[in-house]
């Protein structure tokens, strides 16, 4: 792939972010203008906000990888992301504007009034931030490895300063407008290449997606190993090339025969057209049409695994610092559901294009089954199927949108949690306090990401909603409907199902992927930790009768009551 | 390896959950000599009551303080009485609060320490002996502290005594606060009322010159003037929106650009974004009055003023410049210091202390001036504060 048209795209959308958080938007209006100065954000603009801020790397390129290579039930990954935000309108939208916290912890205290159940929100909601940062680094190393070569660790660190820079100078503070426009160009950025992928396809006879055959090199591919790689092989193959292959020095034509090969870092090998793709060896070799029936991904208990990812995604969008932030620009709770509903729509469209990208990659770049670089699926396909300067233009326009959705995701969280970090951890408040926050929340992650195995951009996503489908959520919804919820049964809950699902996450992100029985329930934890935060706050608060908050009806009055009716409480200084 | 990874992470979420617990309740636990724990425990005790004592004798609180105050004399049963009844008891024996408030009576009479000698019929009531001290604030009594215990003793009339005292003044900066709010609430009030009569004449004989050549614009000019007033008069409520607060002073920009036309420029920058964020009631409008008088006096050409909103991440930034006659810093600072009346602008010193009083000492006005060089004020606002709503 020839890597100039990436680079230059990459950089315009670096330069782009970098320019706008040092300019701003220094539109000035005249009175004139007054009414429109004075107009809040209107639900459209904010809906494409959220989306903009919300569609990350796992959004862009995670979910495409791991249909890819999973099949159809990692569809439960968009549909969660999306349905989450189902919950949220039903549950918590309106109540949650109304309470006029801005973060999670501000809603922690509005409804306890309490200083501790603050702090444990404010860790958690850390917590889960750096979880959801970290696969946006790993994302952005990807792309720029894939697009020009680069080391992994370059494109970690290129999106960790420029996002940086942008919020220590003051840009990009969550300006709505620019927000919604990532999200129209990322909806372009990932719509435009796939209308021509999926012509050309269709030009191309429109071969079948669910054929009973293996996964073939549709023509002859070269394949580079960066690490050190175990495949296998469903079928003899011959290839050339040159590297080590099961420490064997390769130079020149040879084969593999049926089973288990290692392939050593740096080898090079090439494959004629029409061989049959050998696959990682934690990738299930599967033929296309097995690949398109449900419950065939080779996971564990795969039914535990579908139910604990609709848990953690339905139940986890709340609970994500940085969407939490953005209801705070709705001016009332009846356009904090309005903009939820918008919301579902546009997410809900964007979802409908990476399950196609991972379906043609099947026929189109299944060497990534080979190199388990399945994530790449979404950058490589554009330019394999078209072909010449246009595909390459259409390549580029892809690793574009797929570095703005670093970008803007990151940046969004970068803010909420340096926000939580200086106020609620640091106690330093002002703009110096912010300013050394923001460095802090980056160092973080940069520093995790070197630690971390090679897991899946979306598996990572999903452990991140996992922790907060698990400790925020019952925060959220038990908090908002209940009035029994004591300060303690809070703090239990919160604790009882965040702390495992953290562990978990944290295990599974050092270790990698395991074989052991116990991994499902480590890499997909919701299922157990989230009902257990929920009955665990429900129950010691049944327990604690006695430290239910004051006031806890006035709080839940202004919750609940519309705005209009008059009915909320006048707080007197 | 996974095991080792798992302890890590689980040994450093731990560790920082327990970090910000303690950060929130940190206590302290030396070594002392017996003076001074005695010192230590009883100022302890003491401090504990006090903010309990500051909201007054109101049930809630009074309960909170009669069991520090229990604590302090070490008494089987206490109980803090008001002219009607019994806001609080602590301890055992308490059939004998209908009798407490009668005995009440009397030291509400006197003003005086009594102690009463109390018989009862069940055999393991711990009242025997009553001792009741006044509660005074400003030389009246306001509620009676009763100390009970099963034998009389000249110690515990003295020590009573002595916490009544203690009490009492705890009480008096608890009515202190009060008016102290009520003042506070008293200046908003005239600030509301305060609409200058100047302004209400060049308004009214702007509009009035627009009647028969633009009876459009006089129209709408009435109905801005309508709200206008409207909302500066308003009565419930000492907090609003941003954009409700930024509605009433274009509606008072309009009317003043009717009055000056094009020598009055405006420039309004406002981030949608902080619009919903909760401000205190009138603590802008007065700013823009005062700009537009600092920017247009004294002047022929035209004056500016400007009027920023941004967003910073968790608190709104709010700049209002003018390029006037600007002010005399060293008067300005007096009158933010509450030294001098309204000589150098409109309630500034009221907004300083509304906004300080509601965010804290680190959110008030800031304003750069010096003599014929404009004025700039900077409002912060946090846009969460706790028990800080809207109306």
């Amino acid at each position: 792939m020839n890597s100039t048209y990436g680079i230059v795209a990459v950089l315009v959308v670096a330069l782009g972010t970098a320019l706008i958080g040092a300019y701003g938007l220094r539109v000035s209006r005249t009175t004139s203008d007054f009414f429109v100065a004075s107009r809040t954000v209107s639900p459209w603009w904010n809906a494409s906000a959220i989306g903009g801020e919300y569609l990350s790397a796992a959004s862009f390129v995670g979910v495409a990888g791991l249909i890819f290579a999973y099949g159809p039930d990692m569809l439960w990954f968009p549909v969660g992301y999306t349905a989450g935000y189902l919950v949220l309108l039903a549950l918590v939208a309106a109540p949650l504007r109304r309470s006029g916290a801005y973060t999670l912890p501000d809603f922690a205290e509005a409804r306890f009034g309490s200083p501790v159940v603050r702090a444990v929100a404010s860790v958690l909601a850390l917590g889960i931030g750096w979880l959801y940062l970290l696969p946006q680094l790993q994302g952005a190393g990807l792309t720029l490895h894939t697009v020009t070569g680069a080391p992994d660790w370059v494109g970690a660190l290129v999106v960790a300063v420029v996002v940086t820079g942008n919020v220590i100078s003051g840009g990009m503070r969550s300006v709505t407008f620019v927000q919604a426009f990532q999200y129209w160009l990322k909806l372009t950025a990932i719509t435009v290449p796939l209308v021509f992928v999926v012509l050309a396809w269709h030009a191309q006879g429109a071969r079948d997606l669910a054929a009973p055959s293996s996964p073939q090199f549709s023509r002859e591919t070269s394949v580079s190993f960066d690490t050190s790689t175990t495949v296998h092989a469903e079928q003899p193959v011959a290839f050339t090339g040159t590297g080590v292959v099961d420490g064997a020095r390769v130079d020149g034509p040879a084969s593999m025969a049926v089973g288990e090969h290692t392939v050593a870092a740096g080898s090079r090998l090439t494959f004629p057209a029409g061989a049959p793709v050998p696959h990682v060896s934690t990738i299930e070799r599967t033929t296309n049409e097995q690949w398109a029936l449900p419950m065939r991904s080779g996971e564990q208990f795969p039914l535990y695994g579908v139910y604990s990812l609709i848990i953690a995604t339905f139940l986890g969008t709340m609970g994500l610092p940085h969407v939490i932030v953005r209801f705070y620009t709705n001016p009332n709770g009846r356009a904090a559901r309005r903009t939820t509903l918008i919301v579902l729509g546009l997410l809900g469209f964007f979802y409908l294009m990476p399950p196609l990208y991972g379906a043609l990659g099947r026929l189109y770049a299944p060497e990534l089954l080979m190199t388990g670089d399945t994530d790449a699926v979404v950058l490589v396909l554009p330019s394999r199927v078209v072909g010449g300067v246009g595909g390459q233009l259409l390549g580029a326009l892809v690793a574009g949108g797929a570095f703005a959705a670093f970008l803007s995701t990151s940046s969004g969280l970068m803010v909420s949690l340096a926000g939580v970090l200086s106020r609620d951890v640091l106690r330093l408040r002002g703009v110096r306090g912010f300013r050394v926050s923001t460095v802090i929340a980056v160092l973080v992650p940069l520093a995790m990401s070197s630690l971390v195995g090679r897991v899946p951009v979306a598996d990572m996503v999903g452990l991140a909603f996992a922790v907060a489908a698990s400790s925020l959520c019952p925060l959220l919804v038990l908090g908002i409907w209940s009035t029994r919820i004591t300060t303690i049964g809070a703090v239990a809950g919160m604790l009882a199902g965040g702390v495992p699902a953290l562990a978990a996450g944290m295990v599974t992100i050092s270790s990698g992927s395991g074989d052991a029985w116990y991994h499902a329930f480590l890499a997909r934890p919701a299922a157990w930790t989230a009902p257990l935060g929920f009955v665990v706050m429900y129950a010691v608060s049944l327990l604690t009768p006695r430290r239910v908050p004051p006031g806890v009806n006035h709080v839940m009055v202004r919750l609940h009551a519309p705005e209009n009716l008059g009915l909320r409480s006048q707080d007197r200084l | 390896m996974t095991a080792l990874w798992a302890v890590g992470a689980a040994l450093l979420v731990g560790a920082a959950v327990v970090a910000v617990l303690w950060r929130t309740s940190r206590t302290r636990n030396d070594f002392l000599t017996e003076a001074q724990r005695i010192t230590f425990e009883t100022l302890h005790t003491a401090w504990s009551a006090a903010p309990p004592l500051r909201a007054g004798l109101v049930p809630e609180a009074a309960k909170k303080s009669a069991r520090h105050l229990r604590t302090l004399l070490g008494t089987p049963a206490l109980a803090l009485i008001d002219e009607t009844e019994v806001v609080a008891w602590e301890g055992g024996g308490e059939h004998h609060a209908a009798q407490a408030v009668q005995l009440a009576g009397e030291v509400f009479a006197t003003g005086r320490t009594r102690a009463f000698d109390i018989s009862c019929a069940e055999p393991d009531c711990p009242v025997h002996t009553a001792v009741l001290a006044p509660l005074t604030v400003e030389g009246r009594v306001v509620g009676v502290l009763a100390a009970y215990s099963r034998e009389p003793s000249a110690g515990l009339v003295r020590a009573t005594n002595e916490v009544a005292r203690w009490a009492s003044g705890q009480l008096e900066l608890a009515e202190l606060d009060r008016s102290r709010t009520r003042l506070v609430e008293a200046e908003v009030r005239a600030l509301r009322a305060q609409i200058s009569p100047h302004f209400i004449y060049n308004s009214l004989s702007a509009i009035a010159s627009y009647v028969r050549t633009n009876p459009e614009r006089a129209r709408t000019l009435l109905l801005d003037f309508a709200d206008f007033t409207r909302y500066s008069f308003r009565r419930a409520g000492d907090f609003t929106t941003l954009s409700e607060e930024l509605k009433s002073i274009d509606q008072y920009l309009a009317l003043e650009r009717a009055r000056f036309g094009e020598r009055l420029q405006v420039t309004l920058q406002i981030a949608p974004e902080v619009l919903p964020v909760t401000v205190p009631f009138l603590c802008l409008q007065p700013l823009v009055e005062n700009a537009v008088r600092h920017g247009m006096e004294g002047k022929v050409g035209p004056g500016h003023i400007a009027i920023h909103a941004a967003d910073a991440g968790d608190e709104a930034h709010i700049t209002i410049e003018d390029d006037g006659i600007g002010m005399d810093p060293e008067a300005l600072r007096r009158t933010l210091a509450g030294q001098v009346g309204e000589t150098a602008g409109i309630g500034l010193g009221n907004i300083d202390e509304r906004l300080r009083r509601c965010y804290g000492d680190d959110y008030g006005l800031v304003v750069e001036t010096a003599q014929g060089l404009g004025t700039k004020i900077s409002v912060r606002v946090p846009k969460y504060q706790p028990g800080i709503h809207a109306s």
